[in-house]
């Protein structure tokens, strides 16, 4: 009886396994080529791309003084094609002050508090989308590497345990859609492999520019579970995950989806 | 402070048909939309788009509420000598934006 329950333990494991099978590096995929040709080429175009309105409006922002220090971003920084080129590729990175992973959004904010002491702009606000995309704009075609420093090892594991964590009243992990069905359809919508290689993202659904963690809490939503607020611990851990989950793959920031 | 992306070739040969593309910032809000509280969100939308070429006007376009946001407009015209292409968008709330782009023809 006991040998019974423990064979029938381990084909459960076995099929669980087999259920959360990682996509193997030759299939990665970014979610650029699930894209329409025509979607493909708004993206391709700088002069197409509404993204590039956000960049544009950001670079200005980049050089505009803020806050009781009357610093501007440019002040410290300098020109951001030489001193931001990589960045956005590295984050969420582990900050010493807070001991945890910090997004672009939150590090900017940072940055702000403690810099220029200037109030935090707020998550999805049009100034800190612009200079989050001004920001990432200049990582372009620079393979994410998000993931080196060991002290994020623990985070990292954490968003990969949410993003297997079945959840909501459909009973769904990020898995069951972004790993295992990737290669098929959700109504007409390609379902893709959740690369995060193009934030912020102008989506054509928005009608606007949005953040990656604005992408993950309308799936949350989407399988009927309570979406975590914006600058959420877990959602920064659900980030990290996903960047690490596409290391190497080229930014594509700001790119366009449907 | 809105924002806008021109594309205009910056040379041509006279007769040429070139493609003018022109991408503006803008929320396109169509005016049938409610809040919350049912109040209605008052329409917002850029009314007229037109572009001169040394004065005259080469193109124009009027737009409505079920244009999406941040309205792409392309168009073709004929290289008919050196100048400047000026463009024009208004809108509700007194948006009023120009730009402008040059090109040489030879």
């Amino acid at each position: 009886m006991k040998v019974a329950r423990t064979i029938a333990m381990a084909a459960l494991l076995v099929v669980a396994n087999a259920g959360a099978a990682e996509i193997p590096q030759s299939e990665r995929r970014s979610g650029f080529s699930f894209m329409a040709p025509d979607t493909q080429a708004m993206q391709n175009d700088d002069t197409n791309n509404p993204g590039m309105l956000w960049v544009l409006d950001g670079e200005a922002l980049w050089k505009r003084k803020a806050g009781s220090a009357d610093k501007a971003c440019a002040d410290c920084h300098g020109d951001a094609s030489t001193s931001m080129k990589g960045v956005a590729a590295r984050y969420p990175a582990f900050d010493k002050a807070l001991g945890r992973p910090v997004d672009l959004e939150q590090r900017i904010n940072l940055c702000r508090a403690n810099r220029q002491q200037a109030a935090p702009l707020a998550y999805e606000s049009r100034d800190l989308l612009t200079l989050t995309a001004f920001i990432a704009r200049q990582s372009h075609g620079i393979a994410i590497e998000a993931d080196t420093d060991p002290q994020l090892e623990p985070f990292i594991a954490k968003g990969r345990a949410l993003y297997s964590q079945r959840q909501g009243q459909l009973n769904l992990a990020c898995a069951n859609c972004h790993d295992d069905n990737w290669d098929k359809r959700l109504a007409g919508s390609a379902i893709t492999q959740g690369r995060p290689t193009g934030y912020p993202i102008y989506r054509l659904e928005w009608q606007s520019l949005g953040s990656l963690q604005r992408r993950v809490r309308s799936c949350i939503t989407g399988i009927r579970a309570q979406a975590y607020d914006y600058g959420a611990p877990e959602l920064v851990e659900l980030e990290l995950y996903l960047m690490s989950r596409a290391r190497g793959m080229p930014m594509e920031s700001p790119a366009v989806r449907p | 402070m809105a924002s806008a992306l021109i594309n205009v070739p910056a040379k041509a040969k006279l007769g040429d048909i070139i493609e003018i593309k022109t991408l503006m910032s803008h929320i396109m809000e169509p005016g049938y939309r409610r809040t919350a509280s049912g109040e209605t969100v008052p329409r917002d939308i850029i009314t007229s788009f037109t572009c001169r070429f040394n004065g005259t006007e080469v193109f124009r376009a009027d737009l409505f509420p079920a244009i999406a946001a941040n309205p792409f407009i392309t168009f073709f015209t004929t290289a008919t000598g050196s100048g400047k292409f000026e463009f024009e968008w208004i809108g509700d709330k007194g948006f009023a934006e120009t730009t402008s782009a040059s090109i040489v023809v030879e």
